[in-house]
C-alpha cells in the first residue's frame, strides 16, 4: 500500500470512528423457505433458467452424454482430469463410448487460452451441489476443475447428484459452514448466459455458455 | 463515455432545464414507459407473499444497518482478511485518488488494454475516460455499458444502462461501428455481434477492472452478481482483475449474503437469482489453471464518510443499487436517466448526489419529486428516501451545523455545501406568509385585496415570476373563501 492511500486509509477511518455511533439493530426473525420435494422445485425453476436437464444413472451417465452431444455434433469436448467426472469419462471413451474428442484442461490457461476461447465446443464439470428454491448450482472450482471449464465453451454440461440439493442457498452456507474456508472461488450458476440489455428481450450466450445440461443423477439408481 | 465523458459530466444544466428535452421526446418516453413497465410487473411477481416481503426485507435492512453501525471495524477486518488471502488492498478519499491508484496498478504490470465489468463505482470515477488519458484502453463488457460505449454516452439506469435505447438505434449503432456488420433486427444477431467482438478483447485483455456487490468481512470474499458472465470473464480470464467499490459494500458475515441476494436480483429485475454469482476470496493458489495472479480491491470513500457523520443521512448508504426505485419512480419513468445528469438517477440519486456532490452542485435533485412514496415501498432495505429529501431540502436552505461537541470538527454543516439554495427572495415570501397567516385581521386584508386586484398583477410581476415559470398564474375570484363560507353559515369552530 502507497503513502497516500495510507493517508487516505487513515483519514477515512478517522472520519468513520469519529462519527457518532448508533447502535446496531438486532437481526430481524428470517425463515428462508423449506420444499417438501426439493427435486420438483429444482427442476422447475432450473427449466425456468433456461437448463436443460437429463436423468441418468451413475454408471450409464457417459454413454447417455455421449447420445446427447452426438445428437448435437458436438465435435470437442473439454474435461478435467483428475476429477471423477472428467476421470469417468476419458476411462468411459478409453472403453469405446463414442464420446466427441475429449481436450483435457490439463495446462494453465495461459497455455490452453486459444483451445479454450475459440477451440471447445463445450465443457463438462462436476458439481458440489445445487439449491431448489432457484434451480442453481453449486461450483468450488479446483486446481483439477478450474473456473473456466464452466464459462468459455459454449456448451456447460454439469453432473449433478440428487441427493446434493438443498432448499436455499441460507441453508447450505450455515449447514456446510461455508465460512470456516472458502475457495478461491466459488460459483453459482442459474442458467446459461443470458442478457435483456436489448429492448428487455432475452438473449442467451451473449459471453459465457450458450447452453446448460443438467445431467441429474438419480438416487439409488 | 470514454468519448465525451470529461471530468464533471454532471455538471451542467439542472433537472427542470433539461427535463422538457426528455418529457418532449415521445421515442423516449415510449422507450422508458415499456421498460419501467416491464420491470415493475416483474419484480412484483417475485414477491407474491407479502408478510414473507416484509420478513424478508426486515433482514435485509438489518444487515446492512448492522455493517453500517460497525463501519470503521469491519472495513478494517475486510482489509486484513482480504491480505490475508492474498489480496492487495488499497484506499482512496477521492475519486481522483481512486483512478491513480487503478492507474498505478495497471503501468506496474505493464497493462495496455483492459476489459471491464459493470461498475457504477467507475462511471463515478470517470475511469475510463482517465485510463484513455495515459494510454490504456479500457473497454466496457456487460452488453448495455458496451453499447452506450460504443455511442459514447453514459448510462441511463444503473442496472440497464441503456434502456433508454431502442433496437434500431443499437441496430444502426452496431452496424456503423462493428466492421463487416449488417443492419440487422434481430437480438440475438446483435448479441452475437457482440459476444464476437469482445471475446477478442477478453483473451488479449491485460487486466480486468470490476465493480463489487458485497464484501464480506468475515471471509474476505468479493461478491459480484451478473447475468451475461462477462463479469466472470473480467475477473477470470485477465491476468490481473482489479475491483473497485465504495466502502459502504461492506457486510459482516457471510451469513448475511443469502437474504441480500434473495432481494437483490428480485428487485432488480424479476429475477429469483441471476445466471453468475461469483464469489471471489483470493487470487490463483499455487497449482491452479486459471484466475488472475494478482487481486487488487480500491476501497473508495468520495464523500461517503461525510455521509456517514449524521445518523439519519447515514440510511443513504444502506443501498445494494438495485434501482427498484427508479423502476417505480413516477418522475423518472418520464424523463429517463440522462435528465437527472448524475451518475446515480432517480430517487436513490436525488439522495445520494446532493451528498456525495454537495448541495450547490445538486441541490435541485430532491425537489424532482412527488414525494409520493413509490420508491420506500419497494426498497429492499427499506431507505426512507421521501423522509431523506425533505431533510436534504431542508439542508439546502438551513442547513444543519456540525455539532460542536462532535470532535474533530471536521465539516461546518452535516451535508456539502449546507445552505446552498437558500434565497433571500425565498425567506421574504415565506416570512410575509408566516406574517400574513397569523394575524386575522391582516390575512382579512390581504385576501380581500387579492380578491380585488390579484388578476391584475401581471404574471411576471417581481415574485411572482419565480411561481409562474413552470405554472399558470392563480385567478383570484371576487370572494374570498371566508366570505362563502360566513355566507352558507359555516361556524367558526376555533375551540375558545
Amino acid at each position: 500500500m502507497s503513502a497516500a492511500s495510507n493517508t487516505a486509509r487513515a483519514n477515512i477511518l478517522g472520519r468513520l470512528k469519529a462519527a457518532p455511533g448508533r447502535p446496531g439493530p438486532d437481526l430481524a426473525p428470517w425463515t428462508p423457505p423449506t420444499y417438501t420435494d426439493k427435486l420438483v422445485r429444482f427442476r422447475q425453476m432450473a427449466e425456468a433458467n433456461h437448463a436443460e436437464i437429463h436423468d441418468v444413472t451413475a454408471e450409464t451417465w457417459p454413454a447417455r452424454l455421449a447420445t446427447i452431444l452426438n445428437n448435437r455434433g458436438v465435435g470437442r469436448l473439454m474435461v478435467a482430469p483428475g476429477t471423477p467426472r472428467g476421470d469417468a469419462l476419458l476411462r468411459a471413451a478409453a472403453q469405446g463410448v463414442p464420446l466427441p474428442t475429449l481436450v483435457p484442461y490439463d495446462q494453465p490457461v495461459e497455455v490452453l487460452k486459444d483451445a479454450l476461447v475459440h477451440r471447445v465446443d463445450a465443457g463438462l464439470t462436476g458439481t458440489r451441489g445445487a439449491i431448489a428454491e432457484t434451480g442453481t448450482l453449486i461450483l468450488w472450482p479446483t486446481a483439477e476443475e478450474p473456473r473456466l471449464l464452466s464459462l468459455l465453451p459454449p456448451l456447460h454440461i454439469a453432473v449433478l447428484e440428487e441427493d446434493t440439493l438443498h432448499d436455499t442457498l441460507a441453508a447450505v452456507v450455515r449447514d456446510q459452514g461455508w465460512a470456516a474456508g472458502m475457495p478461491t472461488n466459488a460459483l453459482l450458476i442459474s442458467g446459461p448466459s443470458k442478457t435483456s440489455d436489448i429492448e428487455q428481450t432475452l438473449a442467451y450466450g451473449v459471453h459465457g455458455p450458450k447452453e446448460l445440461i443438467i445431467l441429474l443423477i438419480r438416487k439409488g439408481e | 463515455m470514454a468519448a465525451d465523458g470529461g471530468m464533471h459530466a454532471e455538471h451542467g444544466p439542472r433537472f427542470a432545464e433539461r427535463a422538457p428535452d426528455a418529457l418532449n421526446n415521445p421515442q423516449l418516453r415510449r422507450n422508458f414507459r415499456r421498460a419501467m413497465d416491464g420491470l415493475m410487473a416483474k419484480r412484483a411477481a417475485q414477491f407474491p407473499d407479502p408478510a414473507y416481503w416484509a420478513e424478508l426485507r426486515e433482514r435485509g435492512a438489518a444487515v446492512k444497518a448492522r455493517a453500517l453501525a460497525k463501519l470503521p471495524d469491519l472495513l478494517e477486518r475486510l482489509e486484513s482478511r482480504l491480505t490475508a488471502n492474498g489480496v492487495q488492498v488499497h484506499w482512496a478519499e477521492t475519486t481522483e485518488e481512486a483512478n491513480a491508484i487503478v492507474l498505478g496498478i495497471l503501468q506496474q504490470a505493464g497493462a495496455r488494454t483492459v476489459i471491464k465489468g459493470k461498475s457504477m463505482v467507475s462511471e463515478e470515477m470517470h475511469l475510463n475516460a482517465h485510463l484513455e488519458r495515459h494510454g490504456i484502453e479500457a473497454v466496457e463488457s456487460d452488453l448495455g455499458e458496451y453499447i452506450i460505449q460504443l455511442a459514447g454516452e453514459t448510462p441511463s439506469h444503473i442496472v440497464m444502462p441503456c434502456i433508454h435505447k431502442n433496437k434500431d438505434e443499437i441496430s444502426d449503432l452496431f452496424a456503423e461501428k462493428i466492421p463487416g456488420l449488417e443492419r440487422t433486427g434481430d437480438v440475438d444477431e446483435l448479441t452475437a455481434a457482440a459476444r464476437r467482438v469482445l471475446r477478442e478483447r477478453f483473451a488479449n485483455a491485460d487486466a480486468g477492472i470490476s465493480g463489487v456487490n458485497f464484501a464480506v468481512a468475515e471471509t474476505g470474499t468479493l461478491v459480484l452478481i451478473e447475468n451475461e458472465g462477462n463479469g466472470r470473464l473480467s475477473t477470470t480470464l485477465p491476468p490481473l482483475h482489479i475491483a473497485v467499490t465504495g466502502i459502504e459494500k461492506v457486510v459482516e458475515y457471510l451469513d448475511d449474503i443469502p437474504p441480500l441476494l434473495a432481494l437483490l436480483p428480485r428487485s432488480a429485475t424479476g429475477q429469483p437469482i441471476t445466471t453468475y454469482v461469483n464469489m471471489i476470496s483470493g487470487p490463483r493458489k499455487a497449482g491452479e489453471k486459471d484466475g488472475p495472479t494478482a487481486v487488487h480491491l480500491v476501497l473508495l470513500d468520495a464523500g461517503r464518510s461525510r455521509v456517514y457523520q449524521d445518523v439519519e443521512l447515514a440510511d443513504t448508504l444502506r443501498c445494494i443499487r438495485c434501482a427498484a426505485c427508479m423502476n417505480h419512480c413516477p418522475v423518472y419513468t418520464r424523463v429517463g436517466g440522462h435528465t437527472y445528469n448524475a451518475i446515480y438517477p432517480g430517487p436513490i440519486g436525488k439522495i445520494l448526489t446532493p451528498q456525495l456532490q454537495g448541495l450547490d452542485a445538486a441541490g435541485d435533485q430532491p425537489h424532482a419529486s412527488t414525494l409520493c412514496n413509490a420508491c420506500a415501498e419497494v426498497c429492499p432495505v427499506k431507505i426512507p428516501i421521501p423522509d431523506l429529501l425533505v431533510r436534504l431540502r431542508r439542508e439546502a436552505v438551513r442547513p444543519t451545523e456540525t455539532p460542536a461537541t462532535h470532535l474533530p470538527p471536521l465539516y461546518s454543516t452535516v451535508v456539502k455545501d449546507g445552505g446552498a439554495e437558500r434565497s433571500w427572495t425565498e425567506s421574504l415570501v415565506w416570512a410575509g406568509w408566516r406574517l400574513v397567516y397569523t394575524r386575522p385581521l391582516l390575512y382579512r386584508m390581504v385576501t380581500r385585496a387579492l380578491a380585488w386586484g390579484g388578476n391584475w398583477v401581471p404574471a411576471d410581476a417581481p415574485l411572482m415570476r419565480d411561481w409562474t415559470k413552470a405554472r399558470a398564474k392563480p385567478r383570484f375570484k371576487p370572494r374570498t373563501l371566508h366570505d362563502l363560507a360566513r355566507e352558507r353559515g359555516y361556524l367558526n369552530e376555533v375551540p375558545k
